[in-house]
C-alpha cells in the first residue's frame, strides 16, 4: 500500500508496522521564501487535515513514550495523535486542551527539536514524529471549534486571585484558576494583553489573532483583564496582596540589555524590544499607524536567539536590503530554534558568525553607519559547557549599516519588587520561589521569566499551570504554608 | 476608558483636558507623567500630569498640538473617551524643604513647572516661576503659577510682561542672588542656556527631559538619555535629572530620529481632514528615516 499526500487517504485501513516506518516525514507547507521575506504573513502555512492524519499514522504509539519526559509540561502526545489518527479530532483537541492551555501558540513557537522531537524513537532511525506541526493542527481545530469543546463553567469559590501579566504564564494560570471556579484578575501593563506573545514574537510567525483568541476566551470564561495597570507604580504588590486572596507574579523579564560599546546611542540603534514593540504592539508594520519605525536598508542584528531572528527577519520584511546576524560564536551554537535559523537562512539573511561588536560608528549628525566587530575565536568550555568565546587581537573590522538591533538578552525589571522589600530576589533581580511555586510573601506565587530568567514559552506556561494547582490548594488551605488568615485565638 | 470631561484652549496650540482617571489621581506626586494611549492603532505618549482632582478623580493633561497625536487629543470634547492612561510614571520630583527656588518654563513645560511649583508652595519653599512665549496669546498658566508665588512673565516680542526670553530674566534672578535651586522644563535649547547661566553660577538645576518613549516602564530603551557620562532610562531613573550633568545635544538628536515620519504623518492628517483622499496611504520614507532625515 502507498500513501500519498495527495491522494484520498483512508485512515481506517490499519497500516503494518512496516507500512507506518515507511512513511515519510510530512512537510510543512510554507510560503515561498522570497515572498514572504517582503510580508508579514505567516510562514508556515499549516499542515492539512489529509497530511495531518497522514503524519499520524508515522507515530509508533511507543508503550513507553519518551516524547512525554521530553515535554517541559508532559503533554500526553501520543493520547492526541492516536486520537487525530483515528479522525477524532474532537477527543484530540481536549486531550491536547486538557495538558496545554496554549496549544496553537506552542506549536509555533516551542523548541521541538530539543524537546519531545528530539527524544522521539523515529528520531534514531531518521525522522522524528512532526510533533510540533501535529499539535498545532489539533489546537487550530480546537479554536476554530472553541465552543463545541468548552467545558462547563465552574461553581464559584468566592476566592480572588490577580495575576500580574499576561504573558504565557499569566495567561496560563489565569485559565486554570478560572476553571476552578476563582475569580481572576490580570492586571498588564501594556494596553493589550500576551506579553512576548504579542509585543515580542512577530506576526509571520505567531499571528496576532491566534493569541487575542485566547484571550478572548478567558474573558469568556469569566477572567477580568486591567490594562494600562503597572505593578509597582499604579498599584503595588502588598496592595495588591491585601486585595485579593491570592497573587501570582508573571511579569517577564522584559528589561533589554545594551552592549556597553561607544556609539550605542547613535540614532538608528535599537533594543530588539523597543523594535518588535513598535513593530508588533504598535503595528508599524501595518499602513498608517501611527507609531513610526526606522525601516532600515543595511540591517545588523546582534544575537543568536529567538529574538535576533524575529529582528532580523522583521527587518527583511521592512525593505532591509541586507539583514545580517552577528553572533559571537558558531552556528552550531546558536540558540534560536532550528526551524527559526533555517528560515531566516532561506530568506537572504546573513551570518556573520565568531564575530562580536566593539563599537558603533557614526556619521556627523550621528546616524549610525557601520558597526565595528572583533573577530572571535572559540576556547575552553564555559559554565554553561558551550565553548567561550574569546577576542582575537587586531582582528577588527566594520561592517556597514544604517540601523542595528541589539538582541543579547534581557533581564529582571525591579519596577515591581522594589515596591515590596518582603520579596525575596536573587542578586540579579529574579523572584525566588519554593517548589509550589510560592515566593517568601505567603499567598505570592511567581513563576515565568521572572523566576527563570529568559527562558522559553512551554516553561512559562509550565510554571503557569503549576502555580494554579499550588494557588488552588493554598486558597482551600491545603498549602502547608498557608499561615491562618486570622491568628488563632488561644483560648 | 477615560472619559474627558473638559477641553480648554490656553494658547494658539496648547490645551487643557481634564480626564478621568481616579486612581491616578489619588497617588500621583509631582514630577510624575502618565502614558496616554488614545485608542486602536494610537501611538502611546507621554504626557505630564499637569494636575489633579483627586476629590472629582480627574487629571488635566496641558497638551501642545505638535504633531498627529497630540492633534488628535487636543481635539477631543467632553464625553469622548481615552482608551488607555498607564501611570503615574517617572520618580516623583525631589523637593526640597525650604529656601528659594526658581521655576523657569519655556512653552509646553510650564505644565510640567505647574505640579513642581505648587507642591513646593504647598511646603513652604518660596517660588519665583520665570515662564514665557512668543507673543502675549502663548503665555500659559500664569493664575495657576500666581497662585504659587512671584511670577515673572517674559515675551519675545514685548507684547506683554517682560521683553526678552526666560534665560535674560533668570540672569538677573541668579544676579540678585539668594537662589537655592532651579526647576528648569522646556525646548532643549532653552534647558541647555538655563544650565549654561545656572552651571557658572553654581547653583541646583533639575530639569525634566522629553526623550521619545514607547512603554514608560523601561523595558524598551528607547528612552536613554546620558546624564554624566551614564545611560539612563528617562522613563524610570528620571525624567527628571541633574541638569549640569545632562548631555543635551545626544537628546535634541535623538528626539530628531522621526522627523521624516512625524511630517509625513501630519500631512497625511491634514489631507485627510480637508476631505481629500491622498489615495496613498502615509508611506515611511524611502530609505528609512535614517537616510531619509540626512543632510
Ligand atoms: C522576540 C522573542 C521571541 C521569542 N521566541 C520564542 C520562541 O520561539 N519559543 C519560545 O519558547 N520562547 C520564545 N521567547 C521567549 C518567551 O517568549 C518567554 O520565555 C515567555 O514569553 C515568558 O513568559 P512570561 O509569561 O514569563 O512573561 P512575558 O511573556 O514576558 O509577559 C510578561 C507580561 O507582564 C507584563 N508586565 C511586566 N511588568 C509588569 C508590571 N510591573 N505590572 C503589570 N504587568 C507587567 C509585561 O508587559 C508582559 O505583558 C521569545 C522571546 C522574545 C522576546
Ligand atoms: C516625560 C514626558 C512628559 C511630557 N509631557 C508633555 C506635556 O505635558 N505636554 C505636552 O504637550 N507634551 C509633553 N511631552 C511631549 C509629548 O509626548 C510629545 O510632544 C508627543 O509625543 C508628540 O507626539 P505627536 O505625534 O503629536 O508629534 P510628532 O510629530 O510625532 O513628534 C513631535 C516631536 O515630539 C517628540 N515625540 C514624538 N513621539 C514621541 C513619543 N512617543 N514620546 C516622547 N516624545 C515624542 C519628538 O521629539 C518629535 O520630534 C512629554 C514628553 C515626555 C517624555
Ligand atoms: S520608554 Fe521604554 S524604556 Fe523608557
Amino acid at each position: 500500500m502507498t500513501l500519498d499526500p495527495e491522494a484520498p487517504l483512508t485512515p481506517k485501513v490499519p497500516l503494518t508496522p512496516k507500512e507506518r516506518m515507511a512513511l515519510k516525514r510530512v512537510a510543512m507547507p510554507e510560503q515561498d521564501a522570497t515572498a514572504r521575506s517582503a510580508n508579514f504573513g505567516e510562514v508556515n502555512l499549516g499542515l492539512t487535515e489529509q497530511l495531518a492524519i497522514l503524519e499520524a499514522e508515522r507515530c509508533l504509539q511507543c508503550p513507553k513514550p519518551y516524547c512525554i519526559d521530553g515535554c517541559p509540561v508532559r503533554v500526553n502526545i501520543p493520547q492526541f495523535i492516536r486520537f487525530l489518527r483515528d479522525g477524532d479530532i474532537k477527543s484530540a483537541a481536549q486531550s491536547l486542551l486538557s495538558d496545554n492551555a496554549l496549544p496553537c501558540v506552542t506549536g509555533r513557537v516551542c523548541p521541538q527539536e530539543i524537546q519531545c522531537e528530539k527524544v522521539c524513537l523515529r528520531a534514531k532511525t531518521g525522522q522524528s514524529v512532526a510533533i510540533g506541526h501535529l499539535e498545532r493542527f489539533v489546537a487550530d481545530w480546537g479554536q476554530r471549534h472553541a465552543a463545541e469543546i468548552a467545558g462547563s463553567p465552574a461553581v464559584r469559590t468566592g476566592k480572588t486571585v490577580a495575576i500580574v501579566g499576561s504573558g504565557p504564564a499569566g495567561l496560563t494560570a489565569a485559565g486554570e484558576l478560572a476553571k476552578l471556579g476563582h475569580e481572576v484578575t490580570v492586571f498588564e501593563a501594556f494596553h493589550a494583553a500576551g506579553g512576548v506573545l504579542i509585543y515580542g514574537i512577530p506576526e509571520f510567525r505567531l499571528p496576532k489573532d491566534i493569541v487575542a483568541a485566547e484571550v478572548d476566551r478567558l474573558i469568556a470564561q469569566g477572567v477580568t483583564i486591567e490594562a494600562n495597570a503597572i505593578i509597582g507604580t499604579t498599584y503595588t504588590l502588598p496592595e495588591l496582596r491585601e486585595k485579593f486572596d491570592a497573587v501570582f507574579i508573571a511579569v517577564g523579564a522584559g528589561l533589554p540589555v545594551f552592549m556597553n560599546v561607544p556609539g550605542e546611542n547613535l540614532k538608528g540603534v535599537y533594543s530588539a524590544n523597543e523594535y518588535l514593540t513598535r513593530v508588533n504592539l504598535m503595528g508599524a508594520w501595518t499602513e498608517g499607524a501611527d507609531t513610526p519605525v526606522l525601516h532600515g536598508q543595511r540591517v545588523v542584528v546582534v544575537g543568536g536567539g529567538n529574538v535576533a531572528m524575529d529582528a532580523v527577519r522583521t527587518a527583511r520584511r521592512l525593505g532591509a536590503a541586507s539583514a545580517t546576524i552577528v553572533y559571537r560564536r558558531g552556528r552550531e551554537e546558536l540558540p534560536a530554534r532550528a526551524e527559526e535559523v533555517h528560515h531566516a537562512e532561506q530568506e537572504g539573511v546573513e551570518f556573520e558568525y565568531l564575530a562580536a561588536p566593539t563599537e558603533v560608528l557614526g556619521d556627523e549628525s550621528r546616524w549610525v553607519t557601520s558597526v565595528r566587530c572583533v573577530r572571535m575565536a572559540l576556547g575552553e568550555p564555559d559554565e554553561s559547557g558551550r565553548r567561550r568565546p574569546e577576542p582575537i587581537e587586531g582582528s577588527e573590522f566594520d561592517i556597514p549599516c544604517d540601523m542595528l538591533v541589539v538582541a543579547i538578552g534581557t533581564r529582571s525589571n525591579p519596577l515591581l519588587t522594589q515596591t515590596a522589600p518582603d520579596l525575596e530576589v536573587t542578586k540579579w533581580g529574579y523572584i525566588v520561589t519554593d517548589e509550589s511555586g510560592m515566593t517568601s510573601m505567603p499567598g505570592v506565587f511567581a513563576g515565568g521569566d521572572i523566576v527563570r530568567g529568559a527562558a522559553t514559552v512551554i516553561l512559562a506556561m509550565g510554571d503557569g499551570k503549576r502555580a494554579a494547582a499550588a494557588i488552588d490548594a493554598y486558597l482551600r488551605g491545603e498549602l502547608p504554608a498557608l499561615p491562618s488568615a486570622e491568628p488563632a485565638a488561644v483560648a | 476608558m477615560h472619559r474627558v470631561l473638559a477641553n480648554e484652549q490656553l494658547s494658539p496650540n496648547v490645551y487643557r483636558l481634564v480626564v478621568q482617571a481616579p486612581r491616578i489621581a489619588e497617588i500621583r506626586r509631582p514630577g510624575q507623567f502618565v502614558i496616554v494611549h488614545l485608542g486602536p492603532g494610537a501611538e502611546r505618549i507621554p504626557l505630564t500630569i499637569a494636575d489633579v482632582d483627586a476629590a472629582a478623580g480627574t487629571i488635566s493633561l496641558v497638551i501642545q498640538g505638535i504633531g498627529k497625536s497630540t492633534l488628535d487629543l487636543v481635539e477631543l470634547v467632553p464625553g469622548d473617551v481615552i482608551d488607555g492612561i498607564a501611570g503615574p510614571l517617572g520618580r516623583p520630583t525631589e523637593l526640597p524643604e525650604h529656601g528659594h527656588a526658581v521655576c523657569v518654563g519655556g512653552g509646553v513645560g510650564t505644565a510640567v513647572i505647574l505640579p513642581i511649583a505648587q507642591a513646593l508652595h504647598a511646603r513652604g519653599v518660596a517660588v519665583t516661576s520665570i515662564i514665557g512665549g512668543r507673543s502675549r496669546e502663548w503665555v500659559i498658566l500664569e493664575d495657576e503659577l500666581k497662585a504659587c508665588g512671584e511670577v515673572v512673565t517674559c515675551t519675545d516680542d514685548g507684547s506683554y510682561g517682560r521683553p526678552g526670553f526666560v534665560t535674560t530674566a533668570l540672569a538677573d534672578e541668579l544676579a540678585r542672588g539668594g537662589v537655592d535651586e532651579v526647576f528648569a522644563v522646556g525646548p532643549v535649547p532653552m534647558m541647555r542656556a538655563v544650565v549654561g547661566l545656572t552651571g557658572p553660577a553654581e547653583v541646583k538645576t533639575t530639569v525634566s527631559l522629553n526623550p521619545i518613549m514607547v512603554d514608560g516602564t523601561g523595558m524598551c530603551g528607547g528612552c536613554r538619555v546620558t546624564v554624566d557620562g551614564i545611560v539612563r532610562y528617562a522613563c524610570v531613573e528620571g525624567p527628571e535629572f541633574d541638569g549640569l550633568r545632562v548631555d543635551f545635544n545626544e537628546l535634541a538628536d535623538r528626539q530628531s530620529t522621526y522627523r521624516p515620519f512625524e511630517k509625513a504623518a501630519l500631512e497625511h492628517r491634514e489631507a485627510c481632514k480637508i476631505g481629500l483622499r491622498t489615495g496613498a496611504p502615509v508611506d515611511a520614507p524611502p530609505v528609512g528615516a535614517g537616510a531619509g532625515a540626512r543632510p
